[in-house]
């Protein structure tokens, strides 16, 4: 436990050392001049695309709750009989409704609840007593949910013109398919870390073939790996900190540009951060960063294996 | 201090030592010498694990060298001052860096004036900040030899340390490595200028190591 505590602590220690720097240790590497910024660009590239997928994947995580969350809540059950038996089978399904384990609540919309819903598509003038209007009860769901399928099976009998409408057959797809994108962007989050550690160990190796003079000689005065590889690492790590800062900073500023969410959350305004997820974007660069250390560290240690 | 045992050594087909053999006991102070191209620049590197045998093993320090890893390789090469024939610096770091570096990795300061002493002891007091490749060959291998003792190693392998210098700094050269030796340390100097194995005689009891049809003698009679 001790020992475990005092490797922490050694570990922390070296993480504080990359940071503040050993300048004499990365002196023995000689400047790599342009190159350098190519990383950070790329790094920074990296991180606007990052923020967008993770935006993506926020927002479309939101959508998917509200849908799921508000809708799944209510269903309706809607008549369509005679008129002389609309009233009939109207207090059949009240019957069944209220029997029913799992329902909250249901209630009958009144002529006037079913006029202004229909009133949007067919205009204010409504002959409502001459068109054989369905009845329409709301219901409200408890948080255990209702046997769906059984309830159809009881309604049918109870009331042959009512038809339950719980709302999946639409809901459903829409959900998945929000769930669809979700997972395509946390992929492309994954796929955006993979490209960002390939594209650094790629650079780590050119560094470090454009270098072989340099380990050479650093091995024969009898330098460490680790000592060798930290001032790769270090320059690495803080190229595609830097690039990534910028990068996340830029495509934070254009998810906040975009115009504001409509009321509904309408799919594509709804594209960008809520609250707390404004933070989000920070981790972009920690993981970067951490890209950066690990793939810089890794190619590191396997190059300089080469030279004895 | 360095223990050879069958030790064999090629390139592609090409042998170049066969089933060598040989002790330097510390404190001991060798030329090592044959005609260009025998091995002499190989055989000092299979005594600090740039290369390995192809069969037989090299033990310095009593270690088997066969055996270490790259970190206790690295420990080892601490103990050793090498002069390689090529010097190889850090060519984008002034001299004086350059001579502090086996200071450095091995996470000590350089003293200033110690530093200073030692370049002035090379000649090269007024190029500290001079970068390597603006030296003149002659340079550059006194600072290669300022490097390999600047941690006062126990064991100092020089590969051509005066292949470029004028007689009188071969001298001076060699007067360091013969001061160094009568200091306890080990000394192994690979050459092919016999004058200055000549001139070593009256300052050192030095042994003669030949390279010759792949195998090692030991020339005393050279002397
Ligand atoms: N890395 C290598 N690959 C292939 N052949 C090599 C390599 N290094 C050396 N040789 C060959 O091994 C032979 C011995 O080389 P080495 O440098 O040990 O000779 P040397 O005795 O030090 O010569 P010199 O007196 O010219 O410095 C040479 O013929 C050389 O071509
Ligand atoms: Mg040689």
């Amino acid at each position: 436990m001790k020992h475990r505590l005092a490797r922490l602590r050694l570990r922390i220690n070296h993480g504080l050392a990359l940071l503040t720097g050993n300048p004499r240790a990365d002196r023995v590497v000689p400047p790599s001049g342009h190159t350098a910024m190519l990383t950070s660009l790329t790094a920074g590239a990296m991180a606007f695309l990052a923020v967008f997928a993770l935006a993506l994947s926020l927002a479309t995580g939101r959508l998917a709750e509200r849908w799921s969350g508000a809708l799944a809540k209510s269903a309706t059950v809607r008549i369509s009989a005679p008129a002389e038996q609309i009233d009939r089978q109207t207090s059949k399904v009240l019957e069944v409704l209220e029997t029913t384990p799992g329902i909250e609540f249901a209630r009958a919309l009144t002529e006037d609840e079913i006029r202004a819903l229909l009133e949007p598509w067919l205009g204010p003038d409504l002959p409502v007593d001459s068109l054989p209007l369905p009845q329409l009860v709301e219901i409200t769901e408890a948080d255990q949910g209702f046997d769906a399928d059984g309830l159809r099976l009881r309604l049918q009998a109870e009331a042959p013109g009512a038809v339950l409408d719980d709302h999946v057959r639409w809901r459903m797809p829409l959900i998945s398919s929000a769930n669809r994108i979700r997972s395509l962007g946390l992929f492309s989050l994954i796929l955006i870390g993979g490209a960002t550690a390939a594209m650094i160990t790629l650079a780590t190796q050119a560094a470090l073939a454009a270098n072989g003079q340099v380990i050479r000689t650093l091995r024969l005065v009898g330098a460490e790996d680790s000592y060798i590889a930290r001032a790769f690492v270090r320059r690495f790590t803080l190229r595609a900190l830097i690039g990534a800062l910028v990068g996340a900073a830029f495509g934070t500023l254009a998810v906040a540009l975009m115009p504001a969410a409509a009321e509904e959350g309408a799919f594509l305004t709804g594209l960008g951060f809520s609250g707390s997820q404004w933070a989000w974007p920070l981790a972009i660069p920690v993981m970067a960063a951490i890209v950066a250390f690990v793939a810089t560290r890794m190619a590191a240690f396997r190059t300089l294996r080469t030279v004895r | 201090m360095i223990e050879f045992q069958g030790v064999t050594l090629g390139y592609a087909g090409r042998e170049l030592l066969s089933d060598v053999t040989m002790k330097l006991p510390a404190g001991s102070f060798h030329f090592l010498t044959g005609p260009s191209g025998s091995g002499k620049t190989s055989l000092i590197k299979l005594c600090y694990g740039e290369m390995t045998p192809g069969a037989g093993r090299v033990e310095v320090f009593g270690q088997d060298l066969g055996q270490l890893g790259r970190n206790a390789t690295a420990q080892m090469r601490r103990r050793i001052g090498i002069v390689h024939q090529d010097c190889q610096f850090l060519d984008h770091l002034p001299l004086a860096e350059n001579v502090a570096l086996p200071l450095h990795v091995a996470g000590h300061e350089a003293d200033d004036t110690s530093l200073e002493e030692l370049l002035a002891w090379v000649g090269l007091s007024g190029q500290a900040g001079a970068l390597p490749p603006a030296l003149s060959g002659g340079e550059r291998q006194r600072a290669a030899l300022a490097r390999a003792v600047i941690t006062s190693p126990d064991l100092i392998l020089a590969d051509e340390p005066t292949g470029n210098v004028d007689w009188e700094m071969s001298l001076k050269l060699l007067r360091l490595l013969t001061e160094l030796n009568r200091m306890g340390k080990t000394v192994l100097v690979a050459t092919h200028d016999m004058n200055l194995i000549r001139a070593a005689k009256p300052q050192v009891q030095a042994r003669v190591l030949r390279i010759q049809g792949q195998k090692l003698q030991l020339a005393g009679a050279d002397l």
